[in-house]
């Protein structure tokens, strides 16, 4: 039987084409926990490229689905904020405002990015890749043979928070606690997962930054390190933050290098399982690897989009975007349009210009990870071509239930050597 | 056509030329030069088309704006002399610039 098999997908192809737009939100978590998402996206980019809708829950918001618009909205940082002031960078308001850099605006989310930005230099990255590499050879020789195992918990879990670990120089035996928070920060509350509501969230995130505290007090009386409490406890913008900014920067960073990195490691799985001709010419050459990286980061896109708030009314397509309006920039969307990438549907391995895609985001708020999720990625994928001709899906994945995240719980597969 | 030399972080220069009017990351791409990333395809947006440009020509560059110093302002081992190549419009008077790419772009 075919793992990937999706028995909604027909019935969600016919609801996209026939239901009123109006009516529609694409802000809906099922579109992908069910992963039916795609024809009601490409129902909004060739008919409403911006679009609007009232969601009962989330209340009012627009909608951008194109590359090209979502682009021209990113480097638009006058009109169109991010500020945690107005909102932040999720469609759910929050009751509590959580500062994070990414969720501000210029001078001081200049400031504060700076801060944290030497982690990934050049230099950095350089003298990170050997421990990584001996790392992900440790998680795959111990991966168990001849049997069915959950891969996002063996591997792709397992190494994202060991790296997330190094980097903030956190207790590796408690590094199981950050995968915990990057869950508990991004969980949404219908999903029937350990957070069942906002008090839940904020209770779990009390003890993440009650466990950072600790750390901060060792280390701001410690000379300056190279891990991020440290570079953070000392730079000059962030030294100062109230506790709740400090929560607000570590959540940001924890998410930011964690559940990104980990779905696109299952995902990359799942892609070259789905096209076994993209597989065999990468074992045939794995000097694909590379461009294959940005290729899975693209056709995974693990944060689904971005929030912006108008700072003033704006006009698009014909439309009027108010003051105060929320907006989406739906880079899963983008990242299917036609427009600005040929046969966007497909997973094509060498790409001739793979990193022009959507899923970092553009302009000041570029993931400053994104060099780092790269490396990850392609280290991954040199040392299972190594070991294994083929790690194959042997049942259904699992999706995360949100429009936030897109990600995985689950993907049963065997290792063949 | 207007010639632009690029050199990258191990010394070695390649001339190319480009149309009057294209920005230098696209006549840097068009030939294959490497040390130019351009993730985001010229829109300013991505900083990884970072050049430095040669003392005698960066004036004649013009100034950059606000959106292209902030990019440049989160771009590793930025320098005075930095700019993105997709915000310098190869023209006449500049047949003959010389730009670095850096170590980060290889």
């Amino acid at each position: 039987m075919d793992p990937f098999h999706n028995p909604f997908i027909a019935e969600h192809a016919e609801r996209a084409r026939t239901i009123p737009l109006e009516e529609f939100s694409p802000a809906n978590p099922k579109y992908m926990e069910m992963d039916v998402w795609r024809p009601y996206f490409s129902r909004l980019r060739e008919e409403a490229p911006l679009h609007y809708c009232e969601d009962r829950i989330i209340g009012p918001y627009w909608s951008l689905t194109r590359y090209k618009d979502i682009m021209a909205t990113e480097v638009n940082t006058k009109v169109f904020s991010s500020s945690s002031t107005f909102g932040g960078i999720t469609l759910m308001d929050q009751r509590e405002e959580l500062p994070m850099f990414i969720a501000m605006d210029q001078p001081k989310h200049d400031e504060q990015r700076k801060v944290v930005q030497p982690i990934v230099s050049p230099q950095n990255l350089e003298n990170m890749e050997k421990l990584i590499r001996q790392r992900t050879q440790r998680v795959l020789d111990a991966l168990p043979r001849n049997e069915t195992f959950n891969w996002v918990e063996k591997v792709s879990i397992d190494l994202t928070n060991m790296m997330l670990a190094t980097l903030f120089d956190f207790p590796f035996d408690d590094r199981a606690l950050l995968t915990y928070w990057s869950d508990s920060a991004t969980a949404n509350t219908l999903g029937g997962g350990h957070v069942d509501s906002e008090e839940t969230r904020e209770r779990i995130l009390a003890e993440c930054l009650a466990y950072f505290t600790r750390l901060w007090n060792e280390r701001v009386n410690a000379e300056p390190g190279s891990d991020l409490v440290s570079m953070l406890a000392h730079g000059p913008a962030t030294r100062n933050m109230s506790p709740r900014e400090y929560l607000g920067n570590l959540v940001l960073l924890i998410v930011g290098g964690n559940d990104t990195t980990r779905n696109s490691m299952t995902g990359g799985v799942c892609f070259l399982n789905q096209n076994p001709d993209e597989y065999a010419r990468l074992r045939a050459n794995p000097a694909l690897v590379e461009p294959m990286v940005s290729e899975i980061i693209r056709y995974q896109t693990p944060l689904a989009y971005m929030r912006r708030t108008a700072l003033e009314d704006f006009e698009m397509h014909g439309q009027t975007i108010r003051k105060g309006d929320k907006l989406a920039m739906w880079y899963v969307s983008g990242n299917r349009d036609s427009a600005a990438i040929d046969n966007p549907d497909q997973f094509i391995i060498d790409r001739a210009r793979p990193r022009q895609h959507l899923s970092f985001g553009f302009g000041i708020h570029r993931c400053v990870g994104n060099r780092l999720a790269e490396l990850q990625l392609r280290i991954l994928w040199e040392e299972i071509l190594q070991r294994f001709s083929k790690v194959e899906v042997v049942g259904p994945p699992k999706r995360v239930f949100s429009a936030f995240i897109r990600g995985y719980t689950e993907l049963p597969v065997r290792v063949i050597p | 056509m207007p010639r632009a030399t690029f050199i990258d972080h191990a010394g070695e220069s390649r001339t190319v030329e480009g149309a009057e009017g294209e920005n230098l990351m696209r006549v840097a791409v068009l030939n294959d030069v490497p040390g130019i990333d351009a993730d985001c395809g010229g829109e300013c947006a991505c900083a990884t088309c970072h050049v430095f440009v040669d003392d005698a020509w960066l004036d004649k560059c013009g100034e950059p704006t606000e959106l292209e110093t902030s990019m440049l302002s989160f771009a590793a081992t930025a320098q005075p002399n930095s700019r993105l190549a997709c915000q310098i419009i190869l023209t006449s008077a500049l047949d003959g610039i010389v730009v670095e790419t850096p170590v980060a772009q290889h």
